[in-house]
């Protein structure tokens, strides 16, 4: 499995250079090194000089990808490109073009994101896998029926709503919670209480159908019919029999977004007045902060590729069949 | 059995909570501050930047000019706005030299002018706040002047380094901030405009670079080398002087581009490994003002706190005839600042403020368009007013029209619409006639603007209102009020300029034109649509093309566009500042200046010269008005609107009155905390019999489903 990994690993290098060039290109496609000065300075007194000066200090003066104007390897080097890119591979995110460390306000802005995935994670999954076996158990009632119904009609619904809604109700009517807003430590519960719930809630329709098609998929197999005629109870058969080979395609969704709970939720971040990465990447890009941009794309690459790492491995411990190779 | 124990809990817990009814559940601020003197307010959004050198926007201003002290300050009561000193002791005085460096009278030609010298007189009484920057130990030596990086290794905010000092505001501060604004290093965003201005100023820029050259890597104290044209004349005065006569140059210095910064805090930030851990200017401010930052976190919250060290000042005891009646002077001669700290929360949405501030728990706000129906409808004499739902609140109102004009741009070396000759006249016009922006101001305003007749928006000298100030070739005055000219008028116009029924005369083909904007997507929509059809109502054909914000500048500087909408904030309450977007060499295809119509009317150009140079007069108003009648007869832009900004205010927030060119304005507010506590009070009883209905519903829910499983699970195989 070690060489697996390894190889893995060594894959992921071309991947996270190909994904800096698309950033690096998709970008300056857009934003040519004068728009980012002049975004940085304003508009109402730059002089050319000004951009100038600001584009030398901050390297944004060279060519994109290739000098001609000197010799050997330097003409690759002495680049925007690779001035600016090399050093993500690791992770020196360096400061942002308003000349901000990087590093510290992800260190400091992960937090509150993870302070709302993880439990929206938990008690999410926690939440609809009990739905979802609910329905399966009853499958073909009305139970069933009406659930799928309200499954559908919930995953409908646009996550919007469901904030403003939530904020509307919770917050300003029933005054249970403050509307928006965050805080450190302990006092940062009664904050966190709304969108942890408007997150599962918006979650639960999706969720809960594709868990029930998972369920209902392995209560029709060979082996439950077996355990059935052999007089095991229908509870032992859903959880020691159903709900543990239904794991596998359950842990290929959650395994390969656990690394992304990092990178955080751009509306709810947004609405409830959450400090996390969401939102710090958005601003980025509205203020064409290239520094932050590519630092926060590449770190999800790279989350990315470790959660589908993650996944291949958690097939192993899962399911014994399974051998990385 | 542990199933039990759980649902008595929750039914335990749930029975307690009617108990708790009094208590605020949803109050977003520690308990701890809830009987203090606090103001709550927000940001949006992170501010880009707190050095003085570089900050320029509301944004920033709502904190840095708290904290900095420039030499000068706006009436806060006084209209029009009128500039007193705040660190200085007077106005400066100005004196003008010509080019043998002899003194000048007064009310000398201005053509004979060379220099304008400006001397600063500042107080003797002002000591920075408590600071790093500035501590020094028993033998007078600054304690953090030589940090090594082992001394910086566990140092991650600036209060790990414990010891603070302070010193008293002297003139070399002040002077050293203006060759801070010179460095081409610190990018501010005044440099290229003073350097027109100060004497030495753009030479400046060359002398740092050489001197860091020659000390690579190596902080440069800038008191070692000297500007030409700003000198400290002793410890309290200092002087500046400026090329030829500028006297729109005394509103800079109530900017925080002119605020003092001390030698020793520029010394301290640059020191290696100071930047990395985000030690700056940036993010912690050194000032003399009423409030220093004692809580800087862009992403929660940023507090502002009292400056033990603060000189003192009290609230002006004059104002404008109505501020006596609206209680505007109870404070007069009062000690100020009157609250010990100010609260900024991140607030990124505006629904999640307005709830907030309904509830208590911001003092004032704005009001969005989301909000506009809840918070304000018109009164029998058509003018807005607060709902009951606002008036049982205690809500005040306050409106003013802001100091910005909002212009739809022709570029005037495009073969159709611009040029000074009578056709693109009459067509430019006869658009502007079209263009209906009154009914703009009704639909996507909700009535919050006044509709602009000339450059110059209200509360700027040279503005006229009534029938005087109108423009004539766009509005009638009758009976008392102003109409706009009937599309049958502009159709007329239309026919005049060769364009009759909207088919080119000479080619015979349909008049198409374009409009660049960087509005695009189904949020704009209707409002390109309704520019459509007004183009539509002349038989134009319009073409919108729709780009980003850097393309959309792109094509401004290369006059590759036909018709454009901006925007503009006055910098200082001066005609100047407006008129200038006018001006001939101002072009952007001439000089890169933000003429970007590209406007060139010699004889509005000669005024302009005339009039930047002279003090408010009479004589200054006759050329202003001759200005505005040629811009108007031009047409060079469709004057759209004057922005009007209202706001409400609760009723324990005092001394509200919307000054649009003053940032450093929460010093003169005061807060009745006891008031607002009990109104959170009444306001915020959480409401929880929802819950048991819930848990109720859940409860049917849930019985069936579990005696369904117990049949389940007793049920025979077949």
């Amino acid at each position: 499995m070690i060489s697996y990994i390894i190889r893995r690993v060594l894959y992921a290098i071309p991947i996270l250079i190909g994904i800096n060039v698309i950033t690096f290109l998709l970008f300056f496609v857009v934003n040519s090194p004068d728009d980012m000065a002049m975004s940085q300075l304003g508009q109402k007194y730059t002089t050319e000089q000004q951009i100038e000066d600001w584009k030398r200090e901050r390297g944004y003066h060279l060519p994109l990808f290739h000098n001609p104007s000197v010799t050997g390897m330097a003409q690759l080097q002495e680049t925007i490109f690779y001035q600016k890119s090399v050093r993500l591979f690791v992770f020196d995110f360096g400061s942002s073009d308003s000349g901000r460390d990087i590093s510290y306000d992800i260190s400091q802005r992960m937090w509150p994101s993870l302070a709302i995935a993880i439990p929206n994670l938990l008690v999410g999954l926690l939440v609809t896998i009990s739905f979802a076996l609910l329905i399966a158990f009853f499958r073909a009632t009305y139970i069933d029926y009406w659930s799928v119904i309200i499954c559908v009609a919930l995953m409908s619904i646009s996550t919007l709503f469901y904030i403003i809604g939530g904020q509307f109700v919770v917050g300003k009517l029933m005054r249970i919670v403050p509307i928006s807003g965050y805080d450190i430590g302990l006092e940062a519960i009664k904050f966190l209480l709304l969108p942890v719930i408007i997150g599962i809630i918006s979650g639960i329709g999706a969720s809960t159908r594709w868990y029930r098609t998972i369920f209902l998929e392995e209560m029709n197999k060979d082996y439950v019919r077996t355990a059935r005629s052999k007089g095991v109870s229908e509870t032992r058969v859903m959880f020691a029999h159903v709900l543990r080979n239904a794991m596998i395609p359950i842990l290929t969704g959650v395994v390969v977004v656990l690394p992304l709970l990092f990178m955080g939720s751009l509306l709810t971040e947004n609405f409830f007045g959450i400090p996390g990465l969401g939102s710090y990447t958005i601003d980025a890009i509205n203020r064409q902060d290239f520094a932050i941009v590519r630092s926060m794309v590449y770190l999800g690459s790279v989350l990315y590729i470790i959660g589908l790492l993650l996944t291949d491995i958690s097939y192993t411990l899962v399911d014994p069949r399974i051998r990385l190779s | 059995m542990a199933v039990r124990t759980l649902i008595n809990l929750i039914f335990l817990a749930l029975l307690l909570l009617p108990g708790c009814k009094t208590a605020q559940w949803n109050n977003p601020y520690r308990a701890q501050d809830q009987q203090l003197d606090v103001i709550y307010t927000s940001f949006q959004e992170r501010p880009k930047e707190l050095d003085p050198v570089k900050s320029y926007n509301a944004a920033e201003y709502e904190f840095i000019a708290q904290i900095y002290e420039p030499p000068l300050q706006y009436h806060f009561l006084k209209r029009p706005y009128e500039l007193i000193p705040l660190a200085a002791q007077q106005l400066p005085t100005r004196t003008y030299y010509d080019q043998q460096g002899e003194i000048l009278a007064d009310d000398v030609d201005p053509a004979l002018v060379a220099y304008t010298e400006y001397v600063v007189t500042i107080q003797d009484d002002i000591r920075y706040q408590p600071h790093q920057a500035l501590a020094k130990d028993q033998h007078d030596k600054y304690v953090y002047h030589d940090l090594s990086m082992d001394d910086l290794e566990s140092v991650h905010v600036l209060s790990d380094l414990p010891v603070q000092g302070t010193r008293q505001l002297t003139a070399h501060d002040y002077v050293y901030q203006i060759k801070r604004l010179a460095h081409p290093n610190l990018h501010s965003p005044l440099a290229g405009l003073l350097a027109n201005y100060i004497v030495g100023f753009a030479d400046y820029r060359e002398q740092v670079l050489t001197a860091m050259e020659q000390t690579p890597g190596q902080w440069l104290d800038l008191t070692d080398i000297a500007m030409e044209g700003v000198l400290a004349l002793d410890e309290l005065r200092y002087s500046i002087r400026v090329q030829g006569v500028y006297p729109q140059f005394i509103y800079w210095l109530s900017m925080p581009f002119f605020a003092p910064i001390p030698w020793e805090a520029d010394k301290f930030y640059s020191q290696a490994g100071m930047k990395e851990r985000n030690l700056s200017f940036d993010w912690y401010p050194i000032g003399t003002g009423p409030y220093m930052l004692t809580e800087n976190n862009p992403n929660l919250r940023m507090v502002l706190e009292k400056n033990p060290n603060f000189h003192g000042e009290r609230y002006p005891s004059e104002g404008e005839a109505e501020d006596l009646a609206a209680g505007l002077l109870q404070d007069a001669g009062q000690a100020m600042p009157f609250v010990d700290k100010v609260v900024f929360s991140l607030e990124k949405e505006s629904i999640p403020y307005w709830n907030k501030f309904m509830q208590g728990y911001y003092d004032t706000s704005g009001i969005s368009s989301d909000s506009f129906d809840q918070s304000v409808e018109l009164n029998s004499q058509g003018q807005f007013a607060l709902t009951d739902e606002m008036r049982s609140k205690g809500i005040s109102l306050s409106s003013a029209v802001a100091t910005s004009l909002y212009y739809l741009g022709f570029n005037m070396r495009d073969p159709v619409v611009g040029g000074l000759d009578e056709r693109a006249q009459l067509l430019r016009r006869a658009i502007s006639i079209a263009v209906d922006y009154d009914e703009f101001i009704s639909i996507f305003r909700n009535g919050r603007g006044v509709p602009a007749q000339g450059p110059i928006p209200p509360g700027i000298f040279g503005y006229e209102a009534g029938e005087a100030g109108h423009n004539p070739y766009i509005y009638e005055w009758r009976n008392n009020q102003l109409q706009r000219r009937s599309l049958e008028h502009a159709k007329a116009l239309m026919t005049q300029a060769g364009y009759a029924q909207g088919i080119d005369q000479e080619t015979g083909k349909p008049l198409i034109l374009y409009f660049d904007t960087v509005s695009r997507g189904a949020d704009t929509k209707a409002l390109l649509n309704w520019m459509v059809k007004q183009f539509a109502k002349i038989d134009i054909q319009l073409v919108i093309r729709g780009t980003d914000g850097n393309r959309f500048f792109d094509k401004l500087n290369q006059g590759t566009f036909q018709i454009y909408q901006l925007g503009w904030n006055a910098d200082y309450p001066d005609p100047e500042n407006f008129f200038f977007l006018l001006y001939g060499p101002n072009s952007i295809l001439v000089s890169k200046g933000q003429n970007y119509s590209n406007y060139e009317n010699p004889e509005f150009d000669r005024l302009f010269d005339q009039m930047k140079n002279i003090e408010n007069s009479p004589l200054r108003l006759e050329i202003i008005k001759k200005m505005n009648d040629i811009v108007r007869a031009d047409a060079p832009w469709v004057f759209a609107f004057n922005p009007k900004s209202y706001s409400l205010s609760h009723s324990w927030y005092k001394n509200v009155k919307p000054n649009l060119m003053a940032n450093n304005t929460m010093k003169y507010k005061r807060v009745d905390a006891q008031q607002r506590a009990q109104a959170r009070q009444q306001w915020n009883s959480p409401i929880v019999w929802p819950l048991y209905a819930l848990l109720l519903l859940l409860l049917l829910l849930i019985v069936p489903a579990v005696r369904g499983f117990y049949q389940r699970e007793r049920a025979t195989g077949l």
